[in-house]
């Protein structure tokens, strides 16, 4: 490239770039920097505390509570929407009667904005009125408080979550399975494979780049979708079903903790990076692309 | 865009009286206000008839009223403007944000901003209860606005086919749990068909400890907010109550009572009982299907409920003249008048005696006794829990109150570890 082109290029990318910076990175280094600092008090100025904020939360034991309810929320969430999202795909690939609305039906749950579902999901859950106990009682199973039980509270989320999930995810694999190539189908069809068969060797390795860009997508989303938590349990009861942005929402804008906000995002801030090294430095190696 | 209408309107308007050559243009006061919306109902467009009212008495001063959320979104744009140096002159947030925002340094003190005698009576005239929230240090920092208290609202078909008299709700924490005994119905399998009672334990818990509290005669916090008292042997016994109200009594579901489904539950006929805030009177009057009642909440030692809702403050960062205006506007809006009109339609309190002698309230409420009973147990109410670092301390006794009504935890270890924690909270505020 001659220079021309290189300042070309460059002046090309000047507006994206200043974007990402003024609301990307910049506020990501901020963070970084305030969780040294404490929170300024009534006139005096906030002061550099080293390591402090980063101590305390090695004692604080809801942050414990919400890393643990976060990891959990993810393992089981995410395997589960992708599996969910891959039958759905594949069923509503096939010939299938009125296969346009029953593939509309399965994306309505990702077009609803979240609030309005949690606010219909926390119907459901209710005890004495919600649509799940009543169901259940036709079978004569005694209710269950869905979300006002600990033991409860956390899977009653993912539940709903997997539910919102899925019919997205599903929307990526099915642009994939439509873009694989058939003669390999046809081949496996004259050498008489059974559709597991089929299913394990060309369309699952096929598949594995959509795969992976769902793992990484889901899992991210594990961190950064609360929403419902808002509608749903605001935590509760007692941070059963806390997850780590909604403790940070509360430091910063219950608690006006802004320092001890700061350093969660910080370590939310290094789990993500960690997941986006994952995706590009390890499972991409091992991703076949074709 | 919302906040440029206005603008818009006031450029059209000048450039109208500059072609008519009869510009008189004063020197405009300009005030910007945020208010909270915490129940149902179109409460921002009564706010909007408030403020157009007092702009057609008072044309020299300009108001920008914004609708800003729940309480929390309220106190978050309000502080947010005010360190972008666009400040909001004076704001409605929640009565207990008062210790946070004079640790930010963000209000003045009502007692600085009134002179003559005529102001300083118009600060004495609400009911003292409703002031407990908005006073610190000696001074009244916040006035109040939208106030409500707790209240039992209750099913008085219920009451009938279980035999009690309608016109006798429980009294006492011993009749609520015999007359909830009978107003919880099972079917042949042992499975609750209607429970005798209902109180919240998610969003609010410690507003309606608050109220337990009180009945077994302690408060929760100093009027300072620098100590609170968790671990009372009083407070302890108040939270062992509610819990044996499911475990024991088996009155009440078992777990947390969800605050956000808990109205429709007693509209179902779920609960026979409940305890919510005030500002739910006028949506159960319009959907209950049922005759209802509502009565202070019962006794143990003594009456009570705490106060809720929110209060006008008045922002440091402002000139004279505007701090005047906002005076003005404060002082328009809690008039006996507006008082009565905004109770009515909201279901709110009025904020004083004399509002509830205007001719408006006065024929409501003897048509409509319910809408009373509010201002009938103010006398026995007390302060919302509100101390430095209010949110990290709500949630300590939110979070205890969980843990017991969940049985993970007894009361007086869960009560006694959030005492320790908010002591360690407080300890640099005392």
């Amino acid at each position: 490239m001659n220079r021309t082109q290189q300042l070309h290029a460059w002046l090309l990318l000047l507006p994206a770039l200043v974007m990402l910076a003024a609301f990307t990175h910049t506020p990501a280094v901020q963070t970084l920097l305030h969780s040294f600092y404490d929170n300024p008090m009534g006139g005096k100025p906030s002061g550099f505390v080293g390591m402090e904020n980063f101590e305390l939360l090695l004692e604080d034991e809801i942050f414990w509570q919400v890393l643990w309810n976060n990891t959990w929320y993810g393992l089981v969430t995410v395997p589960a929407s992708i599996a969910l999202a891959l039958t759905m795909a594949i069923w509503v690939n096939g010939r299938l009667e009125g296969r346009a609305i029953v593939r509309l039906a399965y994306f309505t749950p990702t077009v609803l904005p979240m609030i309005a579902v949690a606010n219909i999901w926390l119907f459901f859950y209710t005890p004495e009125i919600g649509l799940l106990n009543n169901v259940l009682g036709w079978f004569g199973i005694d209710g269950i408080n869905w979300l006002g039980d600990p033991d409860f509270a956390l899977p009653s989320l993912m539940a709903m979550t997997i539910w919102k999930e899925a019919g997205f995810f599903m929307i990526f694999y099915l642009a994939a399975l439509q873009g694989l190539d058939r003669s390999l189908y046809e081949a496996a069809a004259i050498e008489n494979a059974g559709r597991w068969q089929v299913f394990q060797r060309i369309t699952w390795p096929l598949l594995m780049p959509t795969t992976l860009f769902i793992f990484i997508n889901a899992l991210i989303n594990a961190f950064k979708l609360v929403d419902h938590l808002f509608i749903l349990t605001k935590g509760g009861p007692n941070n059963a079903s806390n997850l780590l942005l909604y403790y940070i929402y509360e430091n910063a804008f219950s608690f006006f903790d802004t320092a001890y906000a700061a350093t969660l995002t910080t370590v939310m801030l290094i789990i993500l990076a960690l997941l986006a090294w994952l995706q590009f430095g390890v499972l991409d190696k091992g991703v076949h692309y074709r | 865009m919302l906040r440029k209408l206005p603008m818009l309107g006031r450029t059209v308007t000048a450039a109208l009286a500059a072609i008519s050559f009869s510009a008189s243009v004063s020197a405009q006061t300009e005030l910007t206000m945020y208010y909270p919306v915490a129940v149902g109902g179109p409460l921002t467009k009564i706010v909007d008839n408030m403020i157009e009212g007092f702009e057609k008495q008072n044309p020299d001063i300009d108001v920008n009223a914004i609708y800003a959320g729940n309480y929390n979104d309220a106190r978050v744009k309000a502080l947010a403007a005010l360190n972008s140096g666009k400040p909001a002159q004076l704001s409605v947030m929640f009565s207990i944000d008062v210790h946070e925002l004079m640790d930010q340094d963000a209000i003045v003190a009502f007692d600085d901003l009134v002179k003559t005698p005529e102001e300083k009576q118009w600060l004495n005239s609400f009911y003292p209860t409703l002031m407990q929230n908005g006073k610190a240090k000696g001074k009244t920092w916040g006035i109040p606005f939208q106030r409500s208290t707790i209240v039992m609202y209750y099913n008085k078909d219920a009451f009938r086919a279980a035999g009690l008299n309608p016109e006798q709700p429980p009294k006492s924490w011993d009749e609520l749990v015999t007359m909830g005994q009978k107003l919880t119905k099972r079917d042949a399998s042992g499975k609750v068909q209607q429970w005798g009672a209902m109180i919240p334990s998610t969003g609010y818990p410690y507003w309606m400890f608050g109220a337990l509290t009180k009945q077994n005669g302690e408060v929760l916090m100093n009027q300072d907010g620098t100590q609170t008292f968790f671990s009372n042997p009083g407070v302890v016994e108040a939270l062992s109550f509610w819990e044996e109200l499911g475990s024991k009594h088996e009155i009440m579901p078992q777990g947390t009572v969800e605050w956000g489904t808990l109205r429709q539950n007693f509209l179902e006929g779920k609960t026979a009982m409940m305890w919510h805030s005030t500002g739910n009177l006028t949506t159960v009057k319009k959907n209950a299907k049922f005759d209802f009642g509502v009565a202070m909440l019962p006794a143990q030692k003594e009456l009570g409920s705490p106060t809720g809702g929110g209060n006008f403050y008045v922002f440091k960062n402002s000139s004279p003249e505007e701090k005047a205006a906002s005076l003005k506007l404060i002082r328009y809006m809690t008039a006996p008048e507006q008082a009565a009109g905004w109770s009515k339609a909201t279901g709110y309190m009025g904020v004083s005696e004399d509002a509830y002698k205007t001719a408006e309230l006065y024929d409501y409420i003897q048509k409509f006794p319910a809408a009373g009973v509010a201002r009938d147990q103010l006398k026995h109410a007390t302060a919302e829990l509100s101390t430095h670092q209010a949110g990290r301390v709500r949630k300590l006794l939110d979070d205890a109150i969980q843990s017991v009504l969940t049985g993970e935890k007894e009361a007086d270890q869960a009560l006694a570890s959030a005492q320790r924690q908010a002591d360690r909270i407080l300890k640099r505020y005392r």
